[in-house]
């Protein structure tokens, strides 16, 4: 060790070398800078600090939970807390304000279809969409038309309670299963699905018998969807006079409908989301285009 | 080197030293001595001037308005605006800043092709700063020769005293730097206060401990290594520079071969060859990197003109031409020897290129500046749903709209849209303005988002068509436009 530290002097630099030689290149032994040894130095004390201070080490079940007793969790919170008391003015604002009259405010209006997007994002892109597009058999929140009606206070209403959902004051009403449970036949089924598709002008099967199909459809289906199928918000029965189709216009489709009944579940969110929150999120979903005056 | 005009005529043993060089040196520490001339006093100019405005300048007023700031020049992070004097910056107007980067590289090179490392000598921030720690080091522990002594000297308590003194000014000076930098930020007599008061937000301490210890590291300690090893500019100059350029120059046509006063006087009444060069080391001793510039020029010299200072004094005293060293070009140097005449040329192609460049981009800026809309419009389409069928067959698109208002005042547009037969347009939670159109109404300074729907019949469309949407300032008239497209099935 003491010949590689002492070893021969260096011609060209005048330093010692570590004696070492590969291919009769010599190996300086020149200090480490000093700079660099108490960088290094510090950063020893820096870590030991560290694990002292803060959560480091693992143990078998647990692990060193540091003497500043620091907490992700805690400084998430605070986070949150400290995001709530931001907001604070404008969420009481829109807390007070009445449905009707948040569209005045253009700041309190911004305020909520922001909050409305987020919320909207984080619980009803799911089924709806990120932007409201809807899917099959999940509404479209874009269009004009409504299942259960698309002025503010109705939005609120379906938010709240959802349909067909758990909550007593939930939306009710669904098709029947009328394949499925013997109330029409086959061939029926096939007549009332063309007269249907007629009711919005699309084209029928060639020889289909429509008078029969209409007198089916006044006597099954009109108390629903109306006499002219243009349906009932009431009983969320869709209007079957427009473009708009959930579950597709093929007759295909509307023959699986006729046959096994549909009945599509929105679950309330009233419990799980706050009153403010609903409220944004309705003048969200009313601001995305088909909402209603009245 | 062989087809250079210049070869055998430069100092060559630095060239044959400077491979011989080890890779590593220690610092050999400098103990600049004062100097008074021309040049020092150049650079004193400079120093006040440059210092006054860095610490002066947040303070100064500009009034835009009851609902602006009033600070003439202003980073205003929280709200995203620059204001510099009757220009203010929008971030998506960053272009600017890009612009007057270019110009700033532009002009330094102009510098450089017309007078060399300029830049380094006088303006460069690391040159005025240790220029600055320099003068306060002389003051308290005097110059170069009680400088050099008290190194050798044992530490006694006045020593002790001097160095603590020293410290502290240089720690005040460098606290003041960091306390300038942060005014930029924010209005600066508030922030003063909030400052000495402690309400100042963390932000501001740290950005004046970092400003603090960097200034009071880089000028009062690494000082000329900074120049040295730290910084691209002389490696980058080096290859930007040409023979026209101004140097400091030690004239050696004229200097060598150097001697004592009596031995080359003796030589020169022998009529032998005899320079003026005295061989006095004052141009080393007042060199603030420590450099001894008869070895030519070389990457370590920033070019600040003390040694012309000092060897013209030196030159003044023993009676003879001033001038042995001083701005010039090597040209200049070879052409005396080969008894040519001296030339001097600023107007080459590449200052010309410079110039014109600076004049281009420079007049660019300013047709910007002059033509800046104070209103923008930016449009975006919805990507889900991109379309929508409405229950009577018509085809809606969905469009998010943000207007920025850059007057100091309301203002209310009308928002029309161009491209498609028989569409409308719709602005959700928007009003009509007096002729029925769809308005927006934006606050001063401030930018505007709305939602924006345009529907059109139920008729065949292209599944594209373009789209210009048309925001009218309704009391002015100006217009600001933004193109998009009208997606059908």
């Amino acid at each position: 060790m003491s010949q590689e530290t002492h070893g021969p002097v260096d011609s060209v630099t005048g330093v010692t070398t570590t004696g070492h030689s590969w291919d009769e290149i010599q190996e300086l032994n020149n200090p480490l800078p000093r700079w660099w040894l108490w960088t290094f130095y510090a950063s020893i004390i820096w870590a030991a600090a560290y694990c002292v201070a803060y959560p480091a080490w693992p143990l078998v079940s647990s692990y060193t939970k540091g003497v500043l007793s620091w907490h992700s969790r805690e400084a998430i919170e605070t986070d949150l807390a400290d995001l709530k008391s931001l907001r604070a003015g404008m969420t009481a604002k829109l807390a007070e304000t009445p449905l009707e009259q948040v569209g005045q405010d253009a700041e309190l209006f911004t305020f909520a279809r922001a909050q409305g997007k987020a919320a909207f994002g984080d619980n009803c892109a799911p089924c709806h969409g990120a932007g409201g597009a809807g899917a099959k058999g999940y509404p479209n929140l874009n269009d004009d038309d409504w299942l259960w009606g698309g002025n503010l206070a109705q939005i609120e209403q379906t938010i709240r309670h959802g349909a067909r959902s758990t909550s007593d004051q939930g939306h009710q009403g669904s098709m029947p299963a009328f394949g499925r449970e013997g109330m029409l036949k086959r061939q029926e089924i096939s007549q009332v699905a063309d007269f249907v598709r007629s009711l919005s002008g699309l084209p029928v099967d060639q020889g289909a018998d429509l008078a029969a199909g209409a007198k089916i459809f006044a006597d099954n289906c009109a108390a629903c969807h109306g006499d002219k199928g243009q349906g009932n918000q009431d009983l969320g029965a869709p209007n079957l006079s427009d473009q708009i189709w959930l579950f597709g216009s093929s007759k295909t489709a509307i023959m699986e409908g006729l046959h096994n009944g549909r009945g599509g579940v929105m679950p309330a969110w009233q419990g799980r989301l706050d009153d403010t929150t609903i409220k944004a999120l309705t003048l969200y979903v009313h601001s995305l285009g088909g909402g209603r005056a009245e | 080197m062989a087809d250079s005009p210049l070869a055998g005529h430069l100092p060559s043993k630095t060239v044959d030293e400077a491979d011989e060089q080890p890779l590593y040196v220690s610092r050999k520490k400098i103990y600049p001595q004062a100097v008074k001339g021309r040049f020092r006093t150049i650079k004193w100019a400079v120093l006040f001037v440059a210092l006054g405005i860095y610490y002066f300048l947040p303070f100064v007023r500009w009034d835009r308005g009851p609902h602006a700031p009033n600070q003439a020049i202003l980073v205003d992070l929280a709200n995203s605006r620059f204001y510099f004097f009757f220009i203010e910056i929008w971030p998506q107007e960053v272009y600017y800043i890009t612009g007057l980067l270019i110009l700033a590289a532009l002009v330094l090179f102009l510098m450089n092709a017309v007078a060399g490392r300029i830049w380094c000598g006088y303006l460069c921030p690391q040159t005025v700063w240790t220029d600055l720690f320099y003068a306060v080091e002389r003051l308290i522990e005097g110059d170069r020769r009680e400088r050099t002594r008290r190194t050798k000297e044992k530490a006694t308590l006045e020593i002790f005293t001097l160095k603590l003194l020293k410290h502290s000014i240089w720690l005040l000076i460098a606290w003041w730097t960091g306390g300038a930098w942060v005014l930029y930020f924010a209005d600066a007599p508030t922030l003063v206060g909030q400052l000495l008061t402690f309400q100042a937000p963390p932000i501001a301490y740290i950005w004046i401990g970092i400003l603090t210890f960097t200034t009071y590291t880089l000028a009062g300690f690494m000082r000329e290594q900074v120049c040295t090893y730290m910084c691209p500019w002389p490696r980058i100059q080096a290859a930007l520079t040409d023979e026209y350029a101004l140097n400091v120059t030690y004239r050696y046509d004229r200097g060598e071969p150097r001697g004592s006063m009596k031995k080359n006087d003796a030589l020169k009444k022998q009529g032998a060859p005899a320079g003026d060069c005295i061989d006095c080391n004052q141009c080393v001793a007042v060199c603030p990197t420590g450099i001894d510039i008869r070895d030519g020029l070389q990457l370590d010299c920033i070019q600040c003109g003390l040694c012309i200072d000092a060897c013209n004094t030196v030159m003044a005293k023993i009676g003879r031409p001033e001038n042995l060293i001083a701005y010039d070009t090597e040209m200049n140097v070879q052409a005396r020897i080969e008894g040519r005449p001296e030339v001097r040329r600023v107007v080459r192609p590449r200052t010309l290129l410079y110039a014109g460049l600076i004049a281009l981009v420079g007049a660019i800026m300013v047709a910007a500046l002059a033509t800046r809309h104070t209103t923008d419009l930016s449009v975006m389409h919805d990507r889900n749903p991109v379309f929508v069928r409405l229950s009577d067959g018509a085809i809606r698109n969905g469009f998010t709209i943000r207007v920025s208002n850059k007057n100091l005042e309301e203002r209310r547009y009308a928002l029309g849209v161009d491209g498609l037969q028989d569409a409308r347009l719709d602005i959700v939670g928007g009003q009509l303005d007096p002729q029925g159109r769809p308005m927006v109404v934006v606050g001063p300074d401030q930018t505007l988002e709305a939602r924006v729907l345009v529907t059109a019949g139920d008729a065949k469309h292209p599944s594209s068509t373009a789209l210009r949407f048309t925001l009218t300032d309704i009391a002015s008239g100006e217009t600001a436009y933004a193109n998009d497209h009208f997606m059908a099935p």
